[in-house]
């Protein structure tokens, strides 16, 4: 085959390849101007969960220990007003198989693949999906290509994600290493092109569904263990699969109102996409840089349509601090005897201060843990950052300046989320999907209403707003 | 001389700074987009020479001769201090008093 490999002639294909490397037909899915079926498509193409508890308990994943944080719940409580502080508790993901909740999404990805006669899987990653991938493929006797963003133009390589490309090359995957730049997707797609490999992205159908089965073994283990529904379940947010999916896992257990919080590491005012701000950062997931963008435009993803759509579900979206996740990483370590990665425990350190909110009665659940080691630990991380020159100090953590600072807070009571504006988030959802278009038909409304999770009145002032007429 | 067959890693230019993409930022457009990999060479070869591997996957990649024997080299950093504070900190306000 002798293809036009250009950039250009690449994207050009995008729809093609991609069509042939996930064997969906997106366009079935299609609705009105704007909308698809998500539902349906969720439905069609993915797996019931007791399908996916099944697959997955066969290959190492799942049914991980949901253990309570007794001597973080006290520590908590010790600056909570009198009569607060929900019991934390976590599940500790990173039993996993590779070692985080990754692992459930690999699962159904890497059975698909194996189902539809692939050869060989491909993922384009540089967190924890990586090892989770490279571990199923093992599993099933396929081939696997992990392709990365690793370094900056100096040849400096983030220490978590060198840490993950050795776990991937541990599991036998080979490793395909970037300097910084979204042309990585250019890389990508001509892999997959030429290797005839499947998609195994985060977004699929079967990448998201795998998650559900975190979701209903939250619930059950909460009702085993305390007799109760969990209040709260905090989900660390980035491409938000992991919300989306146990917040559907949730919905298909119980009718119970659990609340479902997003948190991401705030790293506001660094850019994904610069060679300077890259390793100005102590978090290559979990972070708002992640966060923001894919919950206002989830189909900014390597598919056509993801399937990891976080503000269908989610009820309260905050952020924390890098020193505050690095704070609480070393607390779980050294009161909790659990020593794991800082960006699984972004959700730990919101569920700490979020906790103070709820009664004493009430349980809070930290939906993963993430496994550690050299390069992916805090103490790396911190190293790391001062190196760059970055501030390592005790204070305020809302002092913070990120790429500038890491302010640890001086006192546990300094611990605490802020919250992000959902509402502005769906106003930015809705003007994202509508783009250019100036009308669209009432099945977009509907398909509106679901994707922001808001009201008819909420989703037309908005398209009022943007000067968008709809049809009745 | 590294001879055929030794398991190295190699580098490539994939995009020089004229090719990259429109929407980036300055420090990033003006440096080329790289790529690093590895694998078993197929010739005996030089280093820092135009060589080909053959990857885990099968897969013949082309690039610069850069190391052999390719070693893991994450660790844990110099050691912060600053994370004996937070062990203190964090018993002395569960437990009370210095501990």
């Amino acid at each position: 085959m002798n293809r036009d490999s250009s950039v250009q002639a690449m994207l050009a294909r995008k729809n093609e390849i991609m069509k042939s490397a996930v064997g969906i037909d997106y366009d079935r899915y299609e609705t009105g101007k704007i909308g698809f079926d998500y539902e349906r498509l969720m439905k069609e193409t993915g797996y019931d969960l007791s399908s996916i508890r099944q697959i997955q308990q066969e290959h190492g994943v799942g049914k991980t220990p949901l253990k309570e944080l007794h001597n973080i719940t006290n520590l908590m409580r010790k600056v909570a007003a009198p009569g607060k502080g929900a019991r934390i508790f976590i599940k500790d993901e990173a039993l996993n198989d590779s070692g985080s909740f990754k692992a459930r999404r690999a699962s159904i990805a890497c059975y698909q693949a194996k189902k539809l006669g692939f050869t060989g899987v491909i993922a384009a990653t540089s967190g924890n999906y990586g090892a989770a991938v490279a571990s199923q493929a093992a599993k099933y006797g396929l081939k696997c290509i992990v392709v990365q963003e690793c370094y900056d133009s100096l040849g400096i390589g983030q220490p978590e994600i060198i840490e993950k490309a050795r776990a991937c090359e541990a599991y036998g995957a080979e490793v395909v290493q970037l300097s910084v730049g979204p042309e990585l997707f250019y890389t990508f797609l001509s892999l997959l092109e030429t290797t005839g490999y499947f998609n195994a992205s985060l977004y699929t159908p079967f990448g998201v569904s795998g998650i559900e089965s975190l979701g209903a073994e939250i619930v059950e283990d909460c009702l085993a263990m305390t007799g109760k529904f969990p209040s709260k379940i905090v989900c660390t947010n980035a491409g938000g699969g992991n919300l989306t999916g146990t917040a559907r896992g949730v919905l298909k257990t119980t009718k119970a109102k659990i609340e479902i919080v997003g948190a991401s590491v705030n790293l506001k005012g660094l850019h994904m996409a610069s060679d300077h701000d890259f390793n100005r950062k102590s978090f290559t997931t979990g972070h708002t840089g992640f966060g923001m963008p894919y919950m206002t435009n989830p189909d900014r993803s390597d598919v056509p349509r993801s399937a990891a759509r976080p503000l269908r579900y989610i009820d309260r979206y905050v952020t924390v601090n890098q020193g505050e996740v690095f704070f609480i990483t070393e607390t779980l370590s050294v009161l909790e005897g659990i020593e794991r990665g800082p960006a699984g425990n972004v959700s730990l350190a919101a569920a700490f201060s979020l906790a103070q909110e709820m009664n004493q009665d009430e349980i809070i659940v930290v939906q993963e843990t993430e496994y550690t080691g050299a390069g992916k630990h805090h103490f790396a991380q911190l190293s790391f950052a001062r190196k760059r020159g970055i501030e390592i100090r005790f204070g305020d953590p809302k002092e913070e300046v990120p790429g500038q600072s890491i302010i640890l807070p001086d006192g546990v009571d300094r611990i605490k989320t802020v919250d992000l504006d959902l509402d502005k988030i769906r106003k930015s959802l809705i003007k994202n999907q509508v783009k250019e278009i100036k009308k669209i038909v009432a099945s977009d409304v509907l398909y509106l209403m679901d994707e922001t999770n808001a009201s008819k009145t909420f989703v037309c002032e908005t398209l009022k707003e943007l000067n968008v007429e709809w049809g009745e | 001389m590294v001879s055929e067959h030794t398991w190295v890693r190699i580098h490539q230019i994939l995009l020089k700074p004229e090719q990259r993409a429109e929407n980036l930022p300055e420090e990033t457009k003006k440096v080329p987009l790289e790529l690093w990999d590895k694998g078993f060479l197929t010739t005996d070869a030089e280093m820092g020479t135009e060589v080909e591997v053959i990857t885990v996957t099968g897969r013949k990649v082309q690039g610069t001769l850069l190391e052999v024997n390719p070693c893991f080299d994450p660790g844990f950093g110099d050691f912060v201090p600053e994370i004996l504070t937070i062990d203190r900190l964090v018993k002395d306000t569960l437990f009370g008093g210095r501990s």
